[in-house]
């Protein structure tokens, strides 16, 4: 019951904010809307391993980012660094959909070979957003 | 005494004058301080630093535009708006001098003739180290590559750089 509840917000939250045309959005409405696109509540258990497992390839999604993103972390082959991805850890992190869409089809492509899913991206974000301080 | 104090104020300010218009002539001859796209910015210094435009000519921006989705083994695909301003904006600044008129291979800068030459004091080994990790990671020594200041004199050692590097610092 609760769990309908949830979704029902969520899918509000959700259509709401591509309504707006979704310019800016905080990680909760991102992750909302994902998990609204997969249609089941985001295990953040399963989003931490999908983010530290290497799936076929040369890199993980910790290859870049550490295996717990509350710090820094450097691209593997050039060395950038490149800020936490852990939203309580860095303020501009998942504040724009358009970003985030671009850089899940990015490296997904690179980890995986492939888009992830909606699911995929509600787990590793709904995980992301436990690491506190 | 000698001269009067309106003199004076006239040569002081005359001065000033020559020596503010011949500051940005001096950024000129530094060669990459061209005013960067903040898009290029924005969208092509996440992985690395944004490489000025003229260190590559017109035909190799425009391969590398073309195929982002195959950058140097990632992706890095763009929306077609941003490739059309960033690859026009690149094609507009591309190296056009003697040096840069030769499409490097696979479009490396790093496999320029004149990179090569410029870092030929340096064996693979400085490359691997693990402060400097590769020849693209320019900001390991080059401490303003970022802003496109390459000059010797803003260099840093690397962690790690053996000392029989160090000699050949300044050539």
């Amino acid at each position: 019951m609760k769990n309908t509840y949830l979704l029902a917000l969520a899918t509000v939250v959700w259509l709401v904010t591509l309504g707006n045309g979704a310019a800016a959005a905080t990680p909760a409405e991102q992750l909302a809307g994902y998990s609204a696109q997969s249609g089941a509540p985001a295990q953040p258990a399963r989003g931490q391993q999908l983010f530290n497992a290497k799936h076929g390839k040369e890199w993980s999604c910790a290859s870049c980012h550490t295996a717990t993103p509350t710090v820094d972390g450097k691209h593997a082959s050039t060395g950038k660094v490149i800020s936490p991805l852990a939203p309580a850890f860095n303020p501009t992190s998942f504040t724009d959909p358009a970003k985030t869409e671009k850089w899940f089809r990015r490296n997904c492509n690179d980890v995986m070979g492939r888009v992830c899913t909606a699911d995929e991206k509600a787990d590793v974000l709904a995980w992301l957003l436990t690491l506190k301080r | 005494m000698l001269m009067s104090t309106t003199r004076k104020l006239a040569f002081v300010l005359a001065l000033a004058w020559i020596a503010s218009a011949l500051a940005p002539a001096q950024a000129e001859s530094q060669g990459a301080a061209t005013v960067m796209l903040p898009k290029y910015q924005q969208e092509c210094a996440a992985c690395h630093i944004a490489y000025p435009a003229g260190m590559l000519p017109r035909a190799s921006w425009t391969h590398m535009m073309g195929s982002l989705d195959k950058h140097f083994g990632t992706d890095a695909s763009l929306d077609e708006a941003s490739v059309r301003e960033i690859g026009g904006w690149l094609n507009a600044n591309a190296g056009t001098y003697k040096r840069v008129a030769e499409a490097p291979p696979q479009d490396r800068i790093t496999q320029s003739a004149w990179f090569i030459r410029k870092h030929r004091e340096l064996d693979a080994p400085v490359w691997r180290l693990a402060s400097v990790k590769s020849a693209a990671n320019c900001a390991a020594c080059h401490t303003q590559a970022a802003e496109g200041n390459f000059k010797e004199s803003s260099l840093k050692f690397p962690a790690g750089l053996e000392a029989r590097y160090r000699r050949f610092w300044s050539d």
